[in-house]
């Protein structure tokens, strides 16, 4: 009788316990793959590995050194130039084409997939397609010579100066439909009362835009903004496809600065510091993103 | 002159309404050109390319460059076209797509209908690993790996795939069963049914959407990846991507355009396949991984 009871306690005890059970794999996995590694290497940050990871503490030297190289400055600019750009230009077609898609269109949903396929496929697809449609001698200067248009001149992904440019038309064309997504479901979101309230005083479609339905999509900008951020900082394989940092060091990103330091170059330190940096950035606009949106929802 | 005005107003609406389909027509086709161009070239003889116009339609159709890319271009140092490759990804994607589809299920169901102190702050450690940048775990990473004995391998892939996916996962599952009436996990719980049977008989059988929607999401991610394939995998693991990239970015030989079209077009397929067969899914996925409402 005793042993019946105790049995039925180990058994509400058990399921008591259970969630937290089942839920500890996954935790551990996260804890020790994702902060664990984090702490690692910002832990490697600090010491004087080359090859291979070695424990010899070096204090911030790697920083330092880090924020001397002309590589690690080119990849910061440039991803400050393809950051704003790509984050501005997606906006802006984003909203543009989410305001058309809204009015009433025939075929929206013919049209819509097509805006938004490419987010489907690979960085290295795309990549692939635009590195040789740029590409002078085969792609669109090429076409426009054969059209007859002689002195058109188009070799921007050649042009050590305007190479950056030819990533962010690419990342465009890869992103801006999911934008456009982001800013159609806020469209379709705001209250139809208050526009027609609006449009009964007197208010013109440029103004209802401008005055009330821009404003009300604040949250879709912010997602957007989050999103198409993180995305640009972690740019990696776009990058690789379409010019291989190139010419010369011209479309290099942290991303890439990262990776051959760390792997081609024998200098873990300074990549492992590198990548501290991005997750840095990171973290400064994700993590009060995250912390607002999970407060919001009690 | 009322009668005047109102006409105008008509035909101002109509060139307007002109406009609108105008703007979205050649956007359109700005987003179709790349497809069009890469199916157009792949179909070509590489000498139409490199001595002729891209957009033009072939003169001379041919299939070679697919058989070219699926079974003899060179990559890297083997003669074998990306068809062991595309098995690679497939032997990667499924079990880590399907891995972590199911940790993602259980934790969403533990996070919304099992709650304990501090789920939130599980959920929030969660919820930030979908978005660290991968540099930050890429040395340590290939240090495990080489301890585990995975280095180089398929199983190696499935596991950082898994482990790297569990948090969007939750996050799915989690915002699904919020929505869920709590009230029947209650009644079930008074009429004695346990924690399995709770989410095998009550939970999973209404999650279709979702499940879909997190194989979608993981599938296109992984199969997309190249960060890792190009870091953890040799030459007999690698991944579709990785190998695209190889055949792509060769400098030994002559170009052949065509072939990389081809290429790019099969490492594009099952992807664009998914998101044609299943894109209201997949637009659901995207939104739920921005707007975490």
């Amino acid at each position: 009788m005793a042993e019946a009871a105790t049995d039925v306690d180990m058994r509400t005890r058990l399921q008591e316990w259970l969630p937290r059970l089942v839920l500890s794999p996954s935790l551990a996995l996260v804890l020790f793959f994702v902060y664990g590694f984090i702490l690692f290497t910002i832990y490697l940050s600090f010491t004087d590995s080359r090859i291979l990871p070695s424990f010899g503490m070096v204090g911030w030297e790697n920083y330092s050194k880090l924020f001397r190289l002309r590589h690690w400055e080119i990849a910061v600019t440039n991803l400050a130039i393809f950051a704003t750009l790509y984050i501005v230009i997606c906006s802006l077609i984003g909203l543009l084409l989410a305001i058309l898609l809204d009015q009433k269109i025939r075929g929206e949903g013919f049209i819509r997939p097509i805006f938004l396929y490419p987010m489907a496929l690979s960085f290295i697809v795309t990549g692939t397609a635009w590195k040789w449609m740029l590409d002078p001698g085969i792609g669109l200067e090429n076409t426009m010579h054969l059209w007859g248009w002689e002195s058109f001149a188009f070799d921007w992904i050649k042009n050590r100066d305007f190479a950056i440019y030819t990533v962010v038309l690419a990342a465009v064309w890869q992103s801006s439909g999911f934008t456009m997504a982001m800013f159609l479901a806020g469209l379709r979101g705001i209250d139809n009362e208050i526009l027609k309230a609006a449009q009964m005083d007197g208010a013109s479609t440029w103004q209802l835009y401008r005055r009330i339905i821009i404003p009300q999509l604040r949250p879709a900008f912010l997602s957007a903004f989050v999103i198409l951020s993180h995305l640009a900082i972690k740019s990696y394989d776009l990058v690789i496809a379409l010019t291989g940092g190139g010419p010369g060091r011209a479309t290099e990103l942290p991303a890439t600065f990262m990776y051959s330091y760390t792997f081609s170059r024998n200098q873990m330190g300074i990549g492992a510091s590198s990548a501290v940096i991005m997750l840095m950035t990171i973290a400064a606009i994700m993590v009060p993103y995250l912390y607002a949106e999970l407060k919001e929802r009690k | 002159m009322s009668i005047a005005s109102s006409e105008n107003a008509v035909s101002t609406n109509r060139v307007a309404r002109t406009f609108v389909y105008l703007v979205l027509l050649l956007f359109a086709l700005f987003y179709l050109l790349p497809l069009f161009i890469m199916l157009v070239n792949s179909v070509k003889p590489l000498s139409e390319i490199t001595g002729g116009n891209m957009i033009a339609m072939p003169e001379v159709w041919t299939l070679d460059p697919w058989r070219a890319a699926w079974s003899s271009a060179q990559i890297g140092v083997e003669p074998t076209g990306l068809r062991p490759y595309f098995i690679n990804s497939i032997i990667m994607a499924v079990p880590a797509v399907v891995l972590s589809t199911i940790f993602g299920a259980l934790n969403g169901y533990v996070l919304t209908k099992w709650q304990f102190r501090g789920h939130n702050i599980v959920f929030g450690l969660l919820l930030f690993s979908c978005f660290i940048p991968f540099q930050i775990v890429l040395i340590p990473m290939a240090q495990s790996l080489g301890v585990l004995g995975l280095a180089g391998s398929t199983p190696g892939l499935i596991l950082v795939h898994f482990v790297y996916g569990i948090g969007f996962t939750t996050l799915y599952f989690r915002n699904y069963y919020a929505a869920f009436p709590t009230e029947l996990v209650r009644a079930a719980q008074i009429d004695g049914a346990g924690f399995f049977r709770i989410f095998w008989r009550i939970l999973l059988p209404s999650s279709g959407p979702i499940i879909a929607v997190s194989f979608i999401w993981q599938f296109t991610n992984i199969w997309n990846d190249f960060l890792f394939g190009a870091s953890f995998a040799d030459a007999d693991s690698q991944p579709m991507t990785v190998a695209l990239n190889n055949l792509v970015s060769s400098s030994t030989g002559v170009k052949e355009y065509n072939v990389h079209f081809a290429g790019a077009i099969m490492a594009a397929l099952p992807t664009l396949l998914v998101y044609i067969v299943a894109g209201r899914y997949f637009v659901r996925g995207l939104m739920a991984g921005s707007v975490k409402g």
